[in-house]
């Protein structure tokens, strides 16, 4: 008895595989939501989401599986209405930062943000410090 | 025995550049003016041995000779002549290699031709030279030997990546080295006057042709790379902010910088020090960007960990050359004074204004590059990418844009805006109808919005120097000026048109079916197999209309190369004057009834190719200034000969007048 409840367990337990196995991998790796305007939604998403296993490349633009198959989960959870940024967030609690090309203001980041806005200060400075002073004459 | 050649080559090209050191250094001390003497001659000498030791690498590639182990790693008997050779500069060693040669060949170049500076500052360049030369053939020859032997030697070679199996690698990787080395002579030249504390308009106008020919092969091999990488990765990326070109941008923008500087020093004794550290700053991003892409540190930081030498090697490299310059800098600044002193609204504020903006740029791609490392260091990966680096530098580059618009036509010293305002209104009109004509079309983003109506405008502000004068009679230098902002406004509309315009269609296709992409309808006509030299493939035979125009042929190709094996799209592209198609060939599916289908990407690309037309214009102009520049100087030096010509004569007869009389 108990040995044929393992049986059907072990069964079920395999069965989601079997299932996979039949079912095309990535069905929309390389085809296009028929809506327009979801699909450039995707393509935006996509285009700064990163291939995990590729040198430097979005997984909008590279042929490594696993881009296919994000791309394929992207473009459904699009299709089933879901916002790019909730799909972003999804992605980055199951693979980290790294995935996202777009950085976050964290505790770790916002050094990156704060630098543009401290070269427009020093800009500005330099620029003052530069033209105010115009009038005096020096060698 | 040819490895051992070369590198006995490699180890004497290196003991001249001591020497050159040494000499160069010890002409500027109170009694070593003897050495000054040999310093020219072994600098070219170290040149050409440096070339022979690169020759014979391309030749061992060539032979296809696996004793070698770098040979063997990176190369394969059945590759095509064209790929040995270009491979020979495909892989670390040999790049290092090609870049010690360009450097030593650019120091030769230098010795062999420069006479405006003076002779002191000229010592003190080619010990700069040398010095930063010793470094790289010291990492050479430690930590990267081209000619290490394999024993025993395998049966073939691994191969060469089949990604890089093509024409662009024959010519983006030296266009580059090109750029980046000749950046080394403003960095030497830079170094000299610090030494000898001789800065000024003659430095500057000394320096300018170098700066000059270094930024055209850099705008060149970007503009280049752009394209291949745009064509061969089969998805029509131009530009990706990836650590690799942000590398090579990096010393671009310094180096573009560095020449809008350098004319205001030249013209107007003004931005003394600001030039100087210029100098210094391009060719150490040049060396930042090289030594991290090459030591393999921006892919992972693991990779510094798979050979600890060449990293530490890396390392104390960037500090010593970069360190000490800075150091050299600092010390020195202060009696470098900063010169004339000019107001807001005249044509050297526009230029300071493009410098900040520029270096803004530049200061940004640097972070954004390096942050990633580390924060690796401190535990967490993240990613920066296009999503920051665009916005983030068009906030300095459209400002910058602005300016650009009216800074060429204001006057030095002093100007009043009212007297350019009222040509401005042209641009501007094209600004707002070109601004206009895109939203019209349906672009709704603000940066393709802002790139397609400034573009425009920045073409047609970029001849309004050349109004009131006679256009045959205008200077080259001035003509080179309005080619490449010309071409900054050309290459920008391309730009913005690819994120505004670009039509894009995934499909798995029968045979004869048609697509429609954008004004193209595409039909799928056969599948056939075809065979290279190295490689199988499928080649899709596409039959393409324009708008129910006349059929083109397209043939873009699935590759198997089987060194290493690896199967590439091969895209086919067709261009017409108001864009590009661009086609791509996938897998074969084939459904339970046996029914067969082809995955096809295909895209139209409206002005893209814009992009590129637009660099090579900017690469143009700087070419037409710097044959200007050229040309004025042999003119001085002709004229010059001449005028000693002229008094020895003078003399001569003198003399011979002076003897008539003697004997009368």
């Amino acid at each position: 008895m108990i040995r044929a409840l393992l049986a059907a367990l072990a069964l079920m337990m395999a069965a989601p595989v079997w299932a996979d196995d039949s079912m095309p991998p990535a069905p929309w790796a390389y085809r296009q939501l028929p809506d327009p305007a979801q699909e450039a939604k995707a393509k935006a998403l996509m285009e700064t989401l990163r291939c995990l296993v590729c040198q430097s490349q979005s997984i909008a633009d590279s042929d490594a599986s696993i881009a296919g198959d994000m791309r394929s989960q992207v473009r459904e959870r699009i299709a089933a209405g879901e916002d790019p940024e909730a799909i972003r967030a999804w992605l980055i609690q199951r693979y980290g930062d790294y995935v996202s090309y777009e950085p976050r203001v964290s505790a770790a980041t916002w050094p990156l943000f704060a630098a543009p806005l401290l070269l427009v200060a020093l800009a500005a400075f330099l620029l003052r410090k530069r033209f105010t002073s115009g009038t005096e004459t020096e060698a | 025995m040819l490895p051992e050649i070369g590198l006995g080559l490699l180890w004497l090209a290196a003991a001249l550049a001591g020497l050159q050191l040494l000499a160069g250094g010890l002409s500027l001390s109170a009694n070593g003016g003897g050495m000054a003497g040999i310093v020219r001659p072994v600098a070219i000498v170290q040149g050409i041995l440096a070339a022979a030791a690169l020759g014979i690498l391309i030749w061992l590639f060539v032979q296809t000779d696996l004793s070698v182990k770098l040979v063997a790693e990176n190369s394969h008997s059945a590759k095509p002549l064209m790929y040995k050779i270009a491979g020979t500069w495909g892989n670390h060693e040999g790049s290092m290699l090609l870049w010690v040669t360009v450097m030593g060949l650019g120091g030769a170049f230098v010795a062999a031709v420069e006479r405006r500076l003076p002779e002191p500052t000229m010592m003190a360049t080619l010990a700069g030279q040398a010095f930063v030369s010793l470094g790289f053939y010291a990492f050479l020859l430690f930590a990267s030997n081209p000619f290490a032997r394999l024993y025993p030697a395998p049966e073939d070679g691994n191969g060469l990546n089949p990604l890089l199996q093509d024409p662009g690698l024959a010519f983006h990787p030296p266009t580059l080295y090109l750029g980046y080395v000749g950046l080394s002579i403003a960095f030497s030249f830079a170094i000299g006057a610090l030494i000898t504390r001789q800065v000024g308009p003659d430095f500057a106008r000394a320096m300018r042709p170098w700066v000059l020919g270094a930024w055209i092969f850099l705008t060149v091999g970007i503009t280049a790379g752009s394209y291949w990488a745009y064509y061969v990765l089969g998805w029509g990326g131009w530009w990706f902010w990836d650590p690799v070109e942000n590398a090579s941008l990096m010393p671009w923008l310094a180096a573009t910088a560095l020449l809008h500087s350098c004319s205001v020093l030249a013209a107007r004794n003004a931005l003394r020090a600001w030039t100087v550290m210029l100098g210094v700053v391009a060719f150490s991003m040049s060396m930042v960007g090289t030594f991290l892409v090459r030591s393999g540190i921006l892919t992972s930081v693991h990779a510094f960990a798979v050979d600890p030498r060449r990293g530490g090697f890396i390392l104390a490299l960037l500090a010593i050359y970069i360190g000490g310059a800075l150091l050299l800098f600092a010390l020195r600044a202060a009696t470098v004074t900063e010169g004339e002193r000019f107001a807001i609204i005249s044509r050297e504020g526009a230029l300071v204004f493009n410098n900040v903006m520029l270096s803004s740029i530049l200061g940004i791609t640097l972070i954004g590059t390096l942050y990633p490392l580390f924060t690796e260091a401190m535990g967490t990966k993240v990613s920066v990418g296009p999503p920051y680096f665009t916005p983030v530098s068009a906030m300095f580059a459209v400002p910058m844009f602005v300016v650009l618009l009216f800074g060429p036509m204001l006057r030095w010293r002093r100007d009043k805006f009212s007297r350019v305002s009222g040509v401005l209104a042209l641009p501007l009109v094209v600004a707002l109808i070109a601004g206009g004509w895109a939203f019209g079309a349906g672009v709704r983003h603000v940066l393709p919005l802002l790139g397609l109506a400034l573009g425009p405008a920045l073409v047609v502000a970029s001849v309004l120097p050349l109004r009131g004068r006679s256009v045959l009679r205008a200077p080259l230098s001035l003509w080179g000026m309005v080619i490449a902002h010309a071409g900054i406004g050309v290459a920008l509309f391309g730009m913005a048109s690819d994120s505004a315009f670009t039509v894009e269609k995934l499909v798995a296709a029968k045979v004869g079916e048609v697509q429609q992409v954008g004004p193209w309808s595409i039909r799928l006509a056969e599948v056939a197999p075809i065979a290279g030299p190295n490689w199988t493939a499928m080649e899709g035979v596409l039959k393409a209309r324009y708008d129910g125009g006349a059929e083109v042929t397209l043939r873009p190709q699935s590759r198997t190369f089987w060194a290493p094996l690896q199967t590439n799209a091969v895209s086919a592209l067709k261009g017409r004057w108001n864009g590009q198609l661009y086609t791509v060939l996938g897998d074969e599916t084939v459904s339970d009834k046996g029914e067969s289908r082809w995955q096809l990407r295909l895209w139209w690309k409206p002005y893209v190719p814009l992009i590129w037309i637009g660099g090579l214009l900017v690469a143009l102009g700087g070419g037409l200034a710097l044959l200007s520049r050229v040309a004025q100087d042999l003119k001085r030096r002709l004229a010059r000969a001449k005028g000693g010509h002229r008094r020895d004569e003078v003399a001569a007869l003198v003399k011979t007048d002076a003897a008539k009389g003697d004997a009368a």
